[in-house]
């Protein structure tokens, strides 16, 4: 096991440094450089100062250079500075870990809660009457724009009932509030977002639920189980769901990488500060280093989130096992 | 011009004037005629108390504290209450001290020494002195110092302590637009003169000798500011100022509309028709005064067929500007005439705007050549339809909105026009900056000095630099340049009134409109004055009277 592990991690290597180069030449390739947007069209940064900049930020280079000097710091864990604001571009990423996965894992977790009963039911009761009424409601959240659902509710709850606040992720001077009062305050500001980004997903997962539900209540052992007489419930909770599920545990390790992704329009919308909004004004701002930095952190997601699918999924299902673990010697 | 995804909207009418200068610049989407604030009688409380705190909101988040690094909107807003400048314009656009009490300028313009105040502080209590100035300076002009403000200070020779208070700096030449650049705020050389400005603590952590010192800032969050008791015009009033980040604009509204801000600059179409309320008139204070900015169609004059005066006139005259002015700011601006605003002593009031007479255009085009020769609608001259395209950003409906408006006029005139609207960054480094263009709209931002050099001076035109119409007249060049030797008021003036006749003469481009800048306050703060200038200018003498107070700060 480890030694596939290692295996599996070495091999990934050289993918990874493909995916960047890659990336570098497509965010170089996108016109418009950083120092025109740091000097906002302003008349009175000389061309002079312009050049001085392109210089500074090593941009007159050619661009197999600025890739291999980007790269032989990467190797060092070092992502660079940012232009926009100078500052490192791990610092930038790093400090807003906590609030990204946080609000991630809770609309996650949230998300399979409801998503997979619903998925359930729907396969249960195929085509009835709650199977569709369930489908219709998921594709409304699907298919409703999250910042228009997250205006409305703010006009709602914030502006109309006055229950929660507008933005931001906790009231400004509540650090020497309880414990508990801060969790509170904490919770108001994320209920809106939570609930946007989670009305949006449920419909993707629900619907593989109720596929492979569906798929697995088709089985012969099924038929066998209930044919044995056995209750209805243990036939569907017990033999059916735990099968079904399989499928489940790979889009569990894909999301990996979303979970660190970020939410751009619920962030912007709600005030959040988590890496979507970072990414996206880095993107906006061609704030290289930071952009590198964004995308060497999400290939490296994937990549492990791949590979934790694959591992996961060797453990839950016993039909697939790792090759040369179990295998005898020789 | 506005950035489209991250409009900047820090709230300028904070901005020092010198910061103002290109940071609102694009900031098209509010603006009209200076109007008094809303009728509103401010409750009599004629003695001024201290506390409470104001709470702003921005789009974007300020990148960089360190004031000749900061090169955008929100940054700068910062920097503006944190830090001063030698000079700065006062309430009615003139320069006046800020950190310098008075200064001299020698007869024959080259010399320009500063008296500073003695007694000032920086917020770390050590004594502001000539050694800060020379200190901001050098670094201003060091080419491993990634600053977009070097410009203005290559053309001075030396500067030189004469005293601990006295600092004198020489330019290789008269350049009057120079005393406004010292308008850059001074920084504390004791505490950078070891640090490498581009990897310190300082750029979120700065120490000035504003009205207000900085507490904290929490990264995508706010940054909070605390009242300066020993500030030395005064303590103001207020005891806290916190600028949240609050990146969507319709955001910010709401957050207007439940008082979680204090500020914001209204959209016109927020002023007109979003505010009106009971509650708003109640809880709010507006203020509609003319911005520093313009907006226009600028040409290719590279292009035959824009060489042509007549035609440039024809298509200025063929289209309606108080239309646009009406239909898309609701009113909420003025006909531009040229390149400065009426609230500036530039502003020649005897030039006034073409009239809207589409016949008249129909017939200097017809003088031009341009004609319907072959009867399919379309004007042509040998051959060739007069046909162009007209570009913009992405991301600002005003334009996209003129745009529109000007294809339907023009194309009554038999100019067939084609709008694309482009990515921000594509925009400038593909087809501005290359000179990739036909016809585009933006606008300008202006700053309280008027030199037209860098806009309008033949010799810029450059990729990146300002003058991508590539206008070039002889007279206008040499205008523009004995305007900046000259340090004379009057005489500044009456150069400058003579520049904005002959450039709207010239019609490079079709101004179109001044737009009004539309901020609204809380109604608790009182002492809130309107001068050319705008409305930041006295912040330090607003307050909010005891009873009216919302948070507690001390």
């Amino acid at each position: 096991m480890k030694r596939y592990l290692l295996k599996q991690l070495l091999a990934r290597i050289p993918l990874l440094i493909g995916i960047t180069l890659i990336s570098f030449m497509v965010i170089h390739l996108a016109p418009g450089k950083p120092t025109q947007l740091q000097t906002e069209m302003n008349p009175k940064v000389s061309y002079e100062a312009i050049q001085r900049l392109e210089k500074l930020y090593g941009l007159d280079q050619p661009l197999y250079v600025q890739y291999w000097r980007w790269l032989s710091r990467l190797v060092r864990f070092d992502f660079g500075i940012s232009f926009q604001d100078n500052r490192l571009v791990l610092d930038k990423i790093v400090e807003r870990i906590p609030i990204t996965l946080f609000l991630s894992f809770l609309s996650l977790i949230i998300v399979f809660l409801v998503a997979l009963p619903i998925g359930v039911i729907s396969a249960v009761r195929h085509n009835s009457l709650l199977d569709k009424t369930l489908t219709v409601l998921v594709f409304i959240g699907f298919a409703a724009p999250g910042f228009w659902v997250a205006l409305l509710l703010m006009q709602l709850f914030s502006v109309k009932l006055g229950w929660l606040p507008v933005s931001g992720i906790r009231s400004f001077g509540t650090e020497h509030f309880s414990l508990m009062e801060q969790v509170v305050d904490v919770g108001k500001h994320v209920v809106l977002p939570v609930f946007v980004a989670t009305s949006g997903s449920l419909a993707g997962i629900s619907r593989y639920m109720r596929g492979s539900m569906l798929n697995v209540i088709r089985q012969d052992y099924i038929r066998t189980a209930r044919a044995k007489g056995l209750p209805e419930g243990l036939v569907i909770y017990k033999h059916a769901l735990r099968n079904a599920l399989l499928p489940i545990v790979t889009i569990l390790g894909l999301s990996l990488p979303g979970l660190l992704g970020g939410a751009v329009i619920s962030e912007t919308i709600f005030g959040i500060p988590g890496l979507g909004r970072l990414f996206f004004e880095g993107v906006m701002a061609r704030d290289y280093p930071l952009v590198m930095g964004g995308l060497v952190m999400g290939a490296v997601l994937t990549l492990l989130g791949n590979l934790l699918a694959d591992v996961a999924y060797g453990l839950v299902d016993p039909r697939i096992r790792i090759l040369g673990e179990e295998r005898p010697a020789g | 011009m506005q950035h489209p995804p991250l409009p900047n909207s820090a709230p300028f009418f904070f901005l020092k004037p010198l910061q103002i200068l290109f940071f609102s610049l694009f900031f098209l989407s509010g603006c009209g005629g200076a109007d008094l604030p809303e009728e509103k009688q401010f409750s009599a409380d004629p003695i001024p108390v201290t506390g409470d705190r104001f709470i702003t909101g921005s789009i974007a988040e300020p990148k960089n504290l360190i004031p000749i690094l900061a090169s955008d909107g929100a940054s700068a807003t910062i920097v503006g209450q944190v830090f001063n400048g030698l000079v700065k314009y006062d309430a009615n656009i003139e320069l006046t001290g800020d950190l310098a009490e008075r200064w001299e300028v020698s007869e024959d313009g080259l010399e320009i020494t500063f008296h500073l105040r003695k007694n000032v502080r920086w917020h770390d209590g050590y004594p502001f002195t000539s050694e800060d100035v020379l200190f901001t300076y050098q670094k201003l002009i060091d080419p491993k110092v990634p600053t977009p403000y070097s410009g203005d200070f290559e053309r001075v020779k030396d500067v030189e302590i004469v005293d601990s208070h006295t600092v004198k700096v020489t330019y290789k030449e008269p350049f009057s637009p120079g005393l406004a650049s010292w308008g850059m705020a001074v920084m504390p050389k004791h505490l950078l003169e070891n640090e490498d400005l581009t990897n310190t603590p300082f750029s979120r952590n700065p120490i000035g000798t504003g009205p207000y010192r900085f507490k904290e800032w929490k990264t995508a969050q706010y940054v909070e500011l605390e009242v300066n008791p020993d500030y030395f015009e005064g303590r103001p009033y207020i005891d806290g100022y916190l600028d949240r980040v609050i990146p969507d604009q319709s955001t910010l509204f709401l957050e207007l509309r439940v008082e979680g801000v204090d500020s914001l600059n209204l959209t016109p179409l927020q002023y007109q028709r979003q505010t009106g309320s009971p509650f708003f008139k109640e809880t709010y204070q507006r203020f509609r005064y003319p911005s520093f900015s313009y907006a226009y169609i600028g040409y290719n004059l590279a292009d035959p067929r824009f060489k042509d005066l007549r035609v440039r006139k024809a298509l200025t005259m063929g289209l309606n500007r108080q239309a646009i002015i009406d239909g898309i700011l609701f009113g909420l601006g003025r006909e531009s005439t040229g390149p400065f605003v009426p609230t500036s002593w530039a502003y020649n009031p005897k030039v006034s705007p073409l009239p809207y007479d589409p016949d008249e255009a129909k017939r200097l085009l017809a003088e031009a050549g341009w004609e319907d020769h072959d009867g399919d609608g379309w004007l042509d001259k040998e051959g060739e339809r007069f046909e162009f395209t007209l570009i913009t950003n992405q991301g600002n409906e005003q334009r996209k909105m003129i745009a529109e408006l000007a294809q339907r006029q023009w194309e009554k005139l038999g100019i067939r026009v084609k709008i694309w609207i482009i990515e921000w960054t594509a925009f400038i480094s593909q087809f501005i900056d290359q000179k990739k263009f036909e016809a585009f709209i933006l606008g300008w931002g202006l700053g309280r000095d008027p030199d037209l050099y860098d806009i309008w001076h033949s010799s810029k035109t450059r990729a990146g630099e300002f003058n991508f119409i590539q206008y070039h007249n002889e007279a206008v060049d040499q205008l523009i340049e004995e305007g900046r030797r000259t340090f004379d008021q009057e005489k500044r003036k009456a150069i400058y009134h003579r520049l904005h006749w002959m450039i709207y003469e010239d019609q490079p481009c079709t101004f179109l409109y001044v737009p009004d800048a539309l901020p609204i306050f809380h109604a608790r703060f009182k002492g809130i004055e309107l001068a050319p200038l705008g409305v930041g200018h006295n912040f330090i003498k607003w307050y909010v009277p005891k009873h009216q107070q919302k948070y507690l700060t001390q």
